[in-house]
């Protein structure tokens, strides 16, 4: 493990058990490594793994196989005790900031909380002095303490979550659809805030999304999931510029184009039909029912992730 | 050309426990035939009670106010009785939603709900002529295998298909008129396109006029000929799509397409996002309610709402700044050229 990685994931698979003995392979054996103070982005269709994958990282699930390896330490098959310490290192921002906070428990105590399970304060008024600060740092004020969730506004939740997660000062920060509930004008604030937050504190992002050109702004790699399986991965503005797999061209092509003269000339290379189900992903290349290009190869070989110059990777047969 | 939906002064208001909700503050604005209207704006913008509005879809809090009027096909739908709303829902004009799950009913399968929206509208056609027409329907929506599909229940549909079904269910009568409310904003991006260039197809085929109300502005510009910007209620801005994107005229417009990246965005340029967030419309400010986050705002957009000029061909806004008196200082985006 070279020392600059705050992450590295190995063949990590995660499976669910569907009832009569069905199996969802929701994650299929994923390798990434992950830069300290770099930001990675996670993109694909819904159902195709990205956010069971931000959880087996964080271990809210057990991964079925593979490896996690945080800081240089193994994490994949501690006990939850033992993985506490290393839990401080590694905190979650969740999609829906009016789901992720408790309703009864006000601004002040959500963030404390974390504190208080790791022991690092002795009294609320030690607590007090972290907390406020860091609710300055988001952008609210000592005045919101004491009140609600539900007294606040999306936006204004999403830094109470924001809060929460960096109180703990962590070194790695998965954010899983941090802006997809939030307002267009109100996507920008938050993803300013997480910016700075990453220029001071020199953290890492693994970050999740479905807004294609927000992920390509914040992030400085990306990798393109497919029914549980990463499919192509380079440096941001290389897989942007020239994808190489059908389906990012495909995933790429169907991003609506903020500028009506370009959107209606464009030539488009989109996708057809839906994502097949996990329980029996299609055989080889997992894309293949969809791809314009498929040949028969495709649907019998299983192409593997290969570099093809430049740090560039992709799984396809037409890229070898 | 007589538009075939004409609003006038349209006010909405909600009466809850903490007073009453001014959600819809005077709202004007026609669809013309064959056409694409985008309505742009963010939750509580009032657009989805505009278009609620429209078919009578309100929840019982709501009260429109006197002097609204809504003009479909020069016939008044306010205060129109039920039973001729009931002969215009799904006949002269649909709607879809975003969430297909919960228009549809889980215990019949979709076909069935389909057959049951010609026949409401047509009791003299008979189950099979019905079921006939809604195997062309799936077909023409891209449902594969619509035989098979007919017999399906929602649950076994993903996010797009039931948005289709949904599409199919809104066409059956062949509307004049379909209000399509976020429809893709709950689907994936690549679904998202599907149903985007179905919709463009099917109102170039049968001529229907769609009212789609987004948040999207990436969507706006790939489907919509023209484009209402609401906020706070009302109408700020009002143009021909490519107006829109090339000469924005109100600073919450030039807000919103500043606070998204575009594709080829710089990485070292932060966004712009709009300072602060939308108004509480219970206490709705006295003047422009965009005041509170404008750049440009002045002492006099805070007490009095400006009037909506023409700025433009087909393009009109509301903003103290366009009047032809207004201060052609720095401070001024839209006459700094001058």
């Amino acid at each position: 493990m070279s020392e600059q990685n705050i992450l590295e994931v190995k063949d990590l698979t995660k499976h669910f058990k569907a009832g009569k003995k069905q199996i969802v392979h929701a994650v299929d054996g994923i390798s990434f490594t992950l830069q300290r103070g770099k930001t990675l982005g996670l993109v694909g269709e819904s159902g195709c793994g990205k956010s069971t994958c931000a959880r087996t990282i964080i271990r809210m699930y057990d991964p079925t196989a593979g490896q996690i390896v945080l800081d240089g330490t193994d994490i994949t098959a501690m006990k939850q005790k033992e993985l506490k310490p290393y839990r401080k290192k590694m905190q979650m921002i969740f999609q829906d900031p009016y789901a992720s906070l408790n309703a009864r428990m006000t601004v002040r105590d959500i963030i404390a909380e974390p504190l208080m399970a790791h022991n690092l304060v002795k009294s609320k008024e030690e607590a007090n002095d972290l907390v406020y600060p860091m609710l300055e740092r988001v952008g609210l004020t000592k005045e919101h303490a004491n009140r609600y969730a539900h007294e606040f506004s999306g936006g204004q939740r999403q830094r109470v979550g924001i809060a929460r997660a960096l109180i703990l000062e962590p070194q790695l920060v998965i954010c899983d659809e941090p802006i997809s509930a939030l307002d267009v004008s109100i996507q920008a604030q938050v993803i300013n805030l997480l910016k700075d937050f990453q220029e001071e504190k020199g953290l890492s992002y693994l970050f999740i999304a479905h807004d294609l050109s927000m992920v390509r702004y914040v992030s400085d790699d990306v990798g393109v999931m497919y029914l549980g399986q990463l499919v192509e991965m380079s440096e941001a503005d290389e897989i942007y510029r020239n994808p190489l797999h059908p389906y990012t061209k495909g995933l790429l092509g169907s991003v609506p184009i903020a500028n009506p003269k370009l959107a209606r000339q464009k030539e488009k290379s989109s996708i057809e039909g839906d994502i097949p189900s996990p329980i029996n992903p299609p055989s080889g290349c997992r894309f293949h029912t969809r791809c314009p290009y498929a040949v028969p190869e495709c649907s019998r070989v299983k192409p593997e992730l290969v570099d093809v110059g430049g740090g560039h990777k992709v799984a396809c047969h037409l890229h070898k | 050309m007589e538009p075939i939906l004409k609003i006038d002064n349209l006010k909405v208001s909600f009466m809850t426990s903490n007073g009453e909700v001014q959600a819809v503050r005077g709202v004007s604005f026609s669809v013309e035939k064959g056409e694409i209207l985008g309505i742009v704006g963010e939750s509580g913008s009032g657009k989805s009670v505009t278009s609620m509005s429209i078919l009578h879809l309100l929840a019982d809090t709501a009260r429109i106010k006197e002097g609204s009027s809504i003009r479909f096909d020069e016939e008044e739908l306010i205060g129109a009785p039920g039973k001729r709303m009931r002969e215009i829902r799904g006949e002269k004009i649909s709607m879809i939603f975003q969430d297909p799950m919960s228009s549809l009913n889980p215990l019949i399968p979709v076909g069935k709900q389909v057959a049951e929206m010609l026949r409401e509208h047509h009791p003299d056609i008979s189950k099979e002529e019905a079921k006939k027409a809604v195997l062309e329907l799936f077909e023409k929506v891209r449902i594969p295998e619509p035989e098979k599909r007919f017999k399906c229940y929602p649950h076994e549909f993903s996010g797009g298909m039931r948005q289709r079904v949904m599409i199919a269910m809104a066409l059956a009568n062949k509307p004049e008129l379909l209000i399509a409310d976020e429809p893709t904003t709950a689907l994936d991006v690549t679904i998202q396109d599907q149903i985007l260039r179905q919709l463009r197809e099917l109102e170039k085929e049968y001529g229907t006029s769609i009212i789609f109300i987004t948040h999207d502005l990436g969507v706006v510009a790939e489907l919509c000929d023209r484009v209402i910007v609401m906020y706070g209620g009302l109408i700020m801005e009002e143009a021909p799509i490519e107006e829109i994107f090339e000469h924005p005229s109100h600073p919450y417009t030039m807000g919103l397409l500043n606070s998204i990246p575009d594709m080829e965005q710089d990485k070292s340029v932060r966004l712009k996002p709009i300072p602060g967030s939308p108004p509480d419309m219970t206490n709705p400010p006295a003047g422009c309610p965009f005041a509170p986050r404008c750049p440009y705002a002045r002492k006099l957009c805070g007490a009095e709402l400006p009037e909506f000029i023409e700025v433009g061909e087909g393009h009109s806004s509301r903003c103290f700044l366009l009047y032809p008196d207004a201060p052609a200082d720095e401070n001024n985006p839209f006459r700094s050229e001058v």
